[in-house]
């Protein structure tokens, strides 16, 4: 039924100033499948998924307990090389951010910044991210005009092409439609249903309907704790807690 | 081979990042050293000069003959009062006028002429000062001391004051339009629905709201004024004394360290006695700069 | 309907009062760059910019001013130079590096503010102090150094204001493709601000050019353009007050004539600012 479990999470607890925002978290995360963290807003969905890269670094007042294995390495031990770890995780956040500068370096990014300097291979590089997103045939002609000039949902995707060009294994999507029309968030969705067949997939959203269209696996959250998780046809068929119950026939968002 | 490059590029990669963060380290260390550097070196410079005499006699003489030894601050401390001070109460209702009028009355087109303007006022040099209040405000005073009967060459604590409000408008605005914009709308909105008028609002609430930004902003603006030198220095007159009034001529402390010093390295007393008024300028400033902070952080939120 | 009546009025004559508050602010400005150019634009000649003063200048002879002129630009440029090998890495630094560690940056900043209160003429003296006890002379050297001390708060102050509007998002992208903090920070937070920064090393340099207290004692004066660090300069705040000085009128038109210089220099530097503000946004995303 699972795959082998990609990421495990132990005994996660995550404090900011006094408040518990994430309370004992244990669950794994399947490989190479797309998994969705489900919930009402402000039940600590994003935290949880910045956790996994550890983005919280960059939180004051962050602390934070237990461990998390990517394969056999914590993530939060401190002694861990923490930008390598990064790189085999895309990140696609809520608003697209595209970096300071035009759409081809946008992709080259983080191939230079790890040493590939070599203008063949990036080139190819770009052309292949941009098809895997298909903006290839939308931008091939104006690859050095500045990323901001494109439209959101382009932007986005472009985001994400960047992501994949640092060859991660996992992705994590934060609610990646959100700021997104819908046709570029369908876009989105179809992209993640494409992927999901190479990289271990993480998203965070408060769309039910979405949720349904895309996951495979769901780990469903409120107030900072894990409710229910598992294959998505049980626990949108039959959820076993009355809370997930009531959240999936929508009494509640 | 790859692998090689690769495995040397990461260690130079490595060492570009622990030597970047490095000089980040060196340049917050120094950041955090100068103002103790600063004090330190002249405290050293003016220890001489506690050695002979105290503290008490040294500010609250009023005689200076440094070729006989005797150095009384009392003179440049009062003229650095007075200008100072004149300048700010000048400098202050119309900063304050128009940062209510630039945020509540007017329209963005004024504001957009304003910013420009207060910009280029805050860049102007200080000499360009110096040398339009010698141009313009000198023979002004002295016109005005005629009508009160004063008799005044315009070299005066007033045409350095009013060359000082001019220079530190900007400074004192930027601050206010600051104040009254960071104040949310909906405690205009708020008094507004009780029936308040627009004055009413701005004079009650808003106001009250701002009152701790405002007398921090004034609070700031002496201590911008205190340390000013050259421009306060041309017009001021340069005559050891107490001054009585306002169209006498005055010698603020930054003028009797700039027109003194270097000159006299040659007599260790005199040195000394600049640096010690380095040092009171330096303290001076830094206690109302950092008194109006505090002001500023600390009442914000009571309010 | 008196009371009415007494608002309405107080509202009036107060509005009247802004308004004349406003003109005066605008009028001042006008006052004092009308009177230096009236004052000042007969005496300016294109010998005056070009030529280094010469026998007799300051009698009223030949000669111009062009060794100030150099001599300013020599010492703000190295001074904005050196400034800014600070100011940039600390600004990054703290708002990439220490962005977890709130109390670091806030205690940076009240630092920061603290010294750039201190009036040039303290850091003028000091400077001084120092040049004495390493064994310099007035010079170039000395100069640049006392200012660089005196434009650091200055622009690290603006670099912080322009750089803490990042949104924390791109930082997070930018982590996330696993690049170091340095690298975040000069490679991405530094393109995105770029402007911003640019701004900042403008009003510094502006404040270096226009300052004469700290220059004083430290940078000397000449007549010549200095070839070397260790020679003195000449400063054109310095070259108006002297000449202003002067008891002879043709030396007192020259000073006014100089400020002309000082002005025109200081203005074009504002708008040079404004401009990149407004033109250099188009790799910035919102």
């Amino acid at each position: 039924m699972i795959n082998e479990a990609k990421i495990k999470i132990e005994n996660l607890n995550l404090f900011i100033g006094n408040n518990h925002i994430l309370k004992d978290i244990n669950v794994k995360i399947p490989e190479k499948k797309l998994t969705v963290i489900l919930g009402p807003s402000g039940c600590g969905k994003t935290t949880l998924l910045k956790s996994l890269n550890r983005l919280t670094d960059l939180y004051p007042e962050i602390k934070i307990q237990g461990k998390i294995f990517n394969g056999d390495e914590d993530i939060l031990h401190p002694k861990t090389e923490i930008t390598e770890l990064r790189k085999k995780m895309g990140l696609l956040a809520q608003t697209p951010y595209p970096l300071p500068m035009n759409i081809y370096d946008n992709i080259t990014y983080g191939l230079r910044i790890s040493g590939r300097r070599k203008k063949r291979f990036l080139n190819k590089r770009v052309e292949y991210y941009l098809r895997q997103v298909s903006l290839w045939d939308e931008v091939k002609d104006r690859l050095k005009d500045p990323a901001s000039a494109l439209s959101i949902g382009q932007q986005q995707r472009l985001c994400l092409a960047r992501g994949l060009s640092v060859d991660p294994d996992i992705l994590l999507a934060d609610e990646p439609t959100s700021a997104l029309d819908p046709i570029s968030s369908r876009e989105i969705e179809e992209l993640f249903v494409k992927l999901k067949q190479r990289y271990t997939i993480v998203m965070v959203t408060h769309i039910l309907r979405q949720a349904k269209r895309v996951a495979d696996y769901v780990i469903f959250m409120y107030l900072g704790e894990i409710i229910e998780h598992g294959p998505a046809e049980q626990i949108f068929e039959h959820p076993k807690n009355a809370l997930t119950k009531s959240y999936i026939q929508g009494t509640y968002s | 081979m790859r692998t090689l490059v690769l495995t040397n590029f990461k260690l130079r990669r490595n060492l570009r990042e622990k030597l970047s963060t490095f000089w980040m380290k060196c340049c917050y260390v120094l950041v955090l050293a100068m103002p103790f550097v600063l004090l330190t070196g002249l405290l050293i410079k003016s220890s001489l000069l506690f050695g002979e005499k105290s503290l008490t006699e040294l500010i609250f003489s009023s005689e200076w003959k440094p070729m006989s030894g005797k150095f009384g601050f009392l003179p440049f401390i009062i003229s650095s009062l007075w200008v100072t001070f004149i300048s700010v109460i000048i400098a202050a209702p119309i900063c304050l006028l128009t940062a209510i009028y630039l945020t509540q009355y007017a329209r963005r087109v004024v504001l957009k002429i304003m910013q420009p303007v207060i910009d280029i006022l805050a860049g102007i040099p200080s000499v360009i000062y110096g040398v339009w209040g010698i141009i313009i405000i000198v023979p002004f005073v002295s016109k005005v001391a005629g009508w009160f009967n004063v008799h005044s060459s315009g070299y005066s604590i007033l045409a350095g004051a009013v060359v000082l409000a001019v220079m530190i408008i900007p400074f004192i605005l930027n601050i206010l339009i600051e104040v009254y914009r960071t104040i949310p709308i909906e405690l205009s909105e708020a008094s507004l629905s009780l029936g308040a008028t627009k004055w009413e609002t701005i004079k009650k609430v808003l106001t009250r709201k701002a009152f701790p930004g405002i007398i921090s902003s004034f609070g700031l603006g002496v201590s911008r004024a205190f340390g000013e030198t050259i421009a306060v220095l041309m017009v001021v007159g340069n005559v050891v004394h107490i001054p009585t009034g306002v169209f006498q001529a005055g010698y603020p402390l930054p003028a009797l360290i700039a027109n003194n010093y270097g000159e006299m390295l040659s007599i260790p007393m005199y040195d000394s006695a600049l640096m010690l008024a380095a040092l009171i300028l330096f303290i001076m400033v830094t206690i109302f700069n950092m008194g109006s902070r505090y002001i500023i952080i600390h009442y914000e939120k009571k309010i | 309907m008196n009371r009415q009546l007494l608002k309405k009025s107080e509202e009036l004559f107060y509005r009247v009062l802004m308004i004349i508050s406003t003109a005066i602010i605008i009028i001042a400005l006008l006052a004092i760059i009308i009177s230096i150019l009236v004052k000042g634009l007969p005496s300016l000649s294109w010998s005056m910019i070009t030529q280094i003063p010469k026998g007799g200048y300051y009698f009223g002879k030949e000669g111009g001013i062009l060794n100030a002129i150099i001599g300013s630009l020599y010492l703000s440029g190295g001074a904005t130079l050196l400034a800014l090998g600070v100011s940039l890495p600390l600004a990054l630094y703290m708002n990439v590096h220490k962005l977890k560690q709130k109390n670091v940056v806030n205690i940076i900043r009240f630092f920061l503010d603290l010294l750039w209160g201190v009036p040039s003429i303290v850091y003028g003296a000091f400077g001084f102090t120092l040049m004495v006890l390493l064994g310099l002379r007035t010079s170039l050297l000395a100069g640049i150094l006392t200012v660089t001390l005196f434009i650091i708060p200055i622009m690290v102050r603006s670099m912080d204001e322009v750089l803490k509007t990042v949104p924390r998002g791109l930082l997070e992208s930018a982590f996330s493709l696993g690049s170091t903090r340095s690298e975040t920070a000069f490679r991405v937070m530094l393109r995105q601000c770029i402007p911003g920064i640019i701004t900042a090393i403008l009003l510094a340099f502006g404040r270096a050019i226009g300052d004469a207290a700290a220059v004083l004692f430290t940078a000397g004066y000449t007549d010549y353009i200095p070839t070397s660090l260790s020679q003195p300069t000449a400063t054109l705040p310095l070259s108006v007050f002297f000449q202003l000085s002067s008891p002879i009128p043709e030396v007192q038109n020259r000073a006014y004539a100089s400020a002309v210089v000082l002005t025109v220099i200081v203005l074009i530097i504002s708008i040079a600012s404004r401009g990149f503000s407004i033109k250099y946004q188009k790799n910035r995303i919102k």
